[in-house]
């Protein structure tokens, strides 16, 4: 179960006008700007839920995900994740949670997959026989058999993706965290793609947190919506409650008008 | 589906067999680039030949240095080269830490129930560097059995732990550099005068450059312990047992470096590059 309460956090931005005098003058005095990424955010997650957590650009949602994976410390607020502080107990919380940037590979480019795979299951300490299974399940689920043994680098959008989610899952982890993991996918490889978080969540009850701009992902996917803007939380509730029976790319527009966001 | 079997103790991969994973992975890479590899690593190894061709002709013409003889510079160039060429095969991977956080390949690394700096160095593992190494124990061979030593099992362990060390503090340093890059977001050029500069100047025995230079790499950057001390115990000119074992003081310096960078990992935590 994942428990955030009153998260807060704010960055210090450096800001300058344009122009070479500006920079030379930035040089010795810097204007710093404080800008609040969180204010006060709350929520709870339950085992096995699938959340969709969206927003505009700078809205927070990266910010919120990399607090949750330990990757950085809020100002002030509690986090519990299956009762551990995420930026507290690194190495013990990461152990049990999965992440995908979709903008960013974790493959290493050069070598086929498989050979990243291995170096996986050496970073996570897997079991031979869990490894084994685990792979040989998301191979077939994913449909990677020749894939895997391809550079990464000569890989389509679509069949990385794929691979980027096998790689996060090898270590079967309770929560996977997906950050726009479609982006830039074809339709095809999107469906593909939708359809296996969907089988993850109900066979392993694996719980998905999922930031995206497209919300055929969040109708395909979640059931519940999670909507931030301006670092607050703005709505919380089910897909179908907010959707409606009409268009969902209108409906979460027309919410983003109304919140001014 | 996926169901993880329930274990009576956690299993953890050593950290000796990850960094050797991580290093196999890095050389099926190169191998990929088999012509840039080669040439690259010839490249390296010629280049760090001038250094010996400059003190060679040097003392052709002049034939001590502050009382120093060739053989006497030749055995402070060795242990220093060796020094630095295995802490760079080892530790350069810091010198590339500045990509790592600008294009967030840091923030992966935290997402891995691993050592930072093991992950680090594990990513960056520079074979390249080999070429350098290679040279470097020529010179060394070269240079131990040109030096005027009584040879003992005492000066055996000194020379072993004294390179030993020695890499420790080069490694200290590049660490440095990478810490510092969390409050800068690059490496800061200044600290080679620390890594590539030091190599250089430590070819000559370092009370050459007379007292306060002794003095600032006796107790600042320990690079005298390294070197000066224990090739005045080597070469015989002193006895004492605390010269022989000085280098082992030099790894104290690793508790500040790892202090600063425990620092920022905390500040990168809190601002998030």
């Amino acid at each position: 179960m994942i428990v955030m309460k009153n998260i807060r956090k704010t960055y210090r931005v450096a800001r300058r006008n344009a122009g070479f005098g500006e920079a030379v003058k930035s040089f010795f005095h810097r204007d710093y700007e404080t800008v609040t990424a969180l204010d006060n955010v709350s929520f709870a997650i339950q085992d096995g839920e699938t959340v969709g957590y969206i927003g505009p650009n700078g809205a927070g949602k990266s910010t919120t995900i990399k607090i949750l994976s330990g990757i950085l410390t809020p100002d002030s607020g509690e986090c519990l994740v299956d009762g551990r502080t995420p930026w507290k107990n690194r190495i013990e919380h990461v152990a049990k949670i999965g992440v995908v940037f979709g903008q960013r590979s974790q493959l290493w480019w050069d070598v086929p997959v498989a050979d990243s795979f291995e170096l996986l299951k050496d970073i996570y300490s897997i079991p031979p026989e869990t490894y084994r299974r685990n792979k040989d399940e998301l191979t077939e689920l994913l449909d990677l058999g020749e894939i895997l043994k391809t550079p990464a680098r000569q890989l389509s959008l679509g069949q990385r993706m794929r691979c980027e989610l096998a790689a996060s899952l090898l270590h079967s982890p309770d929560i996977l965290f997906l950050d726009e993991p479609t982006i830039g996918l074809d339709a095809v490889s999107k469906i593909a793609v939708r359809e296996f978080i969907v089988k993850l969540n109900q066979e392993r009850k694996t719980t998905v947190i999922l930031t995206t701009h497209d919300m055929q992902d969040i109708e395909a996917i979640t059931k519940r919506i999670i909507l931030i803007g301006k670092g607050r939380i703005l709505l919380d509730g089910g897909v179908s409650d907010i959707s409606g029976n009409g268009n969902i790319d209108h409906t979460v527009a027309e919410l983003y008008r109304s919140y001014e966001i | 589906m996926m169901k993880s079997i329930p274990r009576k103790k956690p299993f953890k991969t050593p950290a000796v067999r990850l960094y050797f994973h991580y290093i196999s992975i890095q050389i099926r890479c190169m191998m990929q680039y088999k012509k840039s590899f080669i040439l690259t690593t010839l490249g390296q190894f010629l280049a760090s030949f001038n250094a010996f061709v400059g003190i060679y002709f040097m003392f052709r013409r002049f034939h001590s240095i502050a009382g120093y003889t060739y053989s006497d510079v030749l055995l402070c160039f060795s242990l220093i080269s060796m020094e630095f060429s295995l802490a760079e095969c080892a530790a350069r991977g810091f010198d590339r830490f500045s990509h790592l956080v600008r294009q967030g390949t840091f923030d992966r690394i935290m997402t891995r129930p691993r050592n930072e700096i093991l992950q680090v160095l594990g990513n960056n593992f520079e074979l390249t560097r080999l070429g350098r190494t290679v040279q470097a124990i020529i010179i060394f061979f070269y240079g131990i059995s040109q030096a005027d030593i009584d040879w003992s099992f005492m000066k055996v362990i000194t020379v072993v732990i004294t390179i030993l060390c020695g890499a420790a503090v080069f490694s200290g340093i590049f660490l440095i550099n990478a810490a510092l890059c969390f409050f800068t977001l690059e490496g800061l050029e200044v600290v080679n005068i620390f890594t590539d500069g030091a190599r250089q100047y430590g070819e000559y025995p370092i009370d050459v450059y007379g007292k306060r230079m002794v003095k600032f790499c006796t107790f600042i950057i320990p690079y005298a312990l390294v070197q000066l001390y224990p090739v005045k115990y080597l070469t015989g000119r002193s006895d004492s047992l605390l010269y022989a074992l000085i280098p082992l003081a030099a790894l104290l310096f690793l508790l500040p470096c790892y202090a600063l960078w425990r620092y920022g990992v905390r500040k990168y935590k809190s601002s998030g590059s």
